[in-house]
């Protein structure tokens, strides 16, 4: 069993800087001009993992950004992943 | 330190890259078939390119001190042509007997299409035909745990397929539960942004423990770290891990799984 303090000793200033970027990505994102955008929706719910309280938060978070159906897509129309589900009538 | 790169796109880097490898302590790399950043236009193409994996890297490699051992596919985001697969597929064999291939890989699928899977399941006939070993590559981001799922499902739906013969790479924390409890081996892809970063993964082997998994640079054309394996190892190390514990994640444990080959010949000293 890891020993907390030195867990914190090891990574906090490391997950504090990560948590401000994205405190000033979401800044950023609301300054810009623009319309709704999947990605952030997926991104703004997937935050809600960090407050659960529960254990597995990265694996819920990464659960958030998936593709939650289970049968082969007709055709593959891109080769990229953009990292959040677009939704069954955008995939 | 001592490690095998299990998987590394070595045609992709430089002279510099194999000689950093080595002299980090890498005693091994393994070179899965990927997709090379551009859609070939024939199936020469691949033909060339499975020379190149066979015969000129394997030399390139020795030039370091390094064994090189690789494996063939046509890579699934060229699988959508399935003129194109099959016409690959078919020079496969050819190749098959080279002193340096163990498997088939990188298969699996990228965006999850019907034509992805009709090439998986017919690279899972190839393999299951000549007793190869499976690496499998699982999609990326939005695509992993679906991905992942199927091709699960199709590897146990062919009952030929040995799942301690198959290594289901990429795994990620949503995805490796399902590898492990259905006893395939893991593979921690150590990528900067699209995978698992140096710090998931050594909080993946916590959770899941060490049997059944490596962790792997993929090191190719894109942003990616050749030295990600021995960094992993150091911050193992960082955060108190047992020096044998490491040593069974990036060295034994690749030699382990690689050795169902008789082709793979294990690194004196183990």
């Amino acid at each position: 069993m890891a020993d907390r303090k030195n867990i914190l000793d090891l990574y906090f200033l490391d997950a504090r800087a990560r948590l401000i970027d994205i405190a000033a990505f979401m800044d950023r994102v609301d300054r810009a001009d623009g319309g709704d955008d999947f990605r952030y929706d997926a991104f703004r719910a997937a935050l809600k993992a960090l407050e659960s309280g529960k254990p597995d938060r990265a694996g819920k978070m990464l659960l958030a950004f998936s593709d939650p159906t289970d049968e082969p897509i007709t055709a593959a129309t891109t080769k990229a992943a953009c990292g959040a589900w677009p939704g069954a009538d955008n995939a | 330190m001592r490690y095998i790169e299990p998987h590394g796109h070595m045609v992709s880097r430089t002279t510099d890259d194999y000689q950093a490898m080595a002299m980090a302590g890498c005693q091994a790399v393994s070179e899965p078939a990927f997709w090379a950043g551009f859609d070939r236009s024939s199936v020469q193409g691949f033909y060339d390119y499975f020379c190149q994996l066979t015969q000129h890297e394997p030399r390139r490699a020795a030039m370091f001190g390094l064994p090189h051992y690789t494996w063939l596919c046509i890579n699934p985001k060229e699988s959508e042509d399935l003129k194109l697969a099959d016409e690959v597929l078919a020079i496969i064999p050819e190749f098959m007997g080279s002193p340096n291939v163990l498997g088939i890989g990188e298969i699996g699928l990228n965006k999850n299409s019907r034509n992805e899977m009709l090439v998986l399941e017919k690279h899972i006939d190839l393999a299951a035909s000549n007793d190869q070993l499976i690496l499998v590559h699982t999609p990326h981001l939005e695509d992993k745990r679906k991905g992942t799922r199927l091709i699960l499902d199709a590897l146990k739906s062919d009952s030929r397929i040995r799942p301690e013969r198959c290594i289901i790479d990429h795994v990620e924390e949503h995805t490796v539960g399902m590898v492990l409890d259905d006893g395939f081996w893991a593979g921690m892809t150590l990528y900067p942004e699209t995978k698992c970063t140096s710090n998931r993964a050594i909080d993946i082997l916590e959770l899941y423990g060490n049997e059944r998994i490596w962790m792997n640079s993929a090191c190719d054309w894109g942003i990616s770290v050749p030295l990600a394996v021995p960094r992993a190892a150091q911050e193992m190390k960082r955060r108190g891990s047992d020096p044998g514990q490491i040593d069974k994640v990036i060295y034994q444990n690749p030699i382990e799984f690689m050795s169902q080959s008789p082709r793979f010949t294990a690194p004196e000293g183990l």
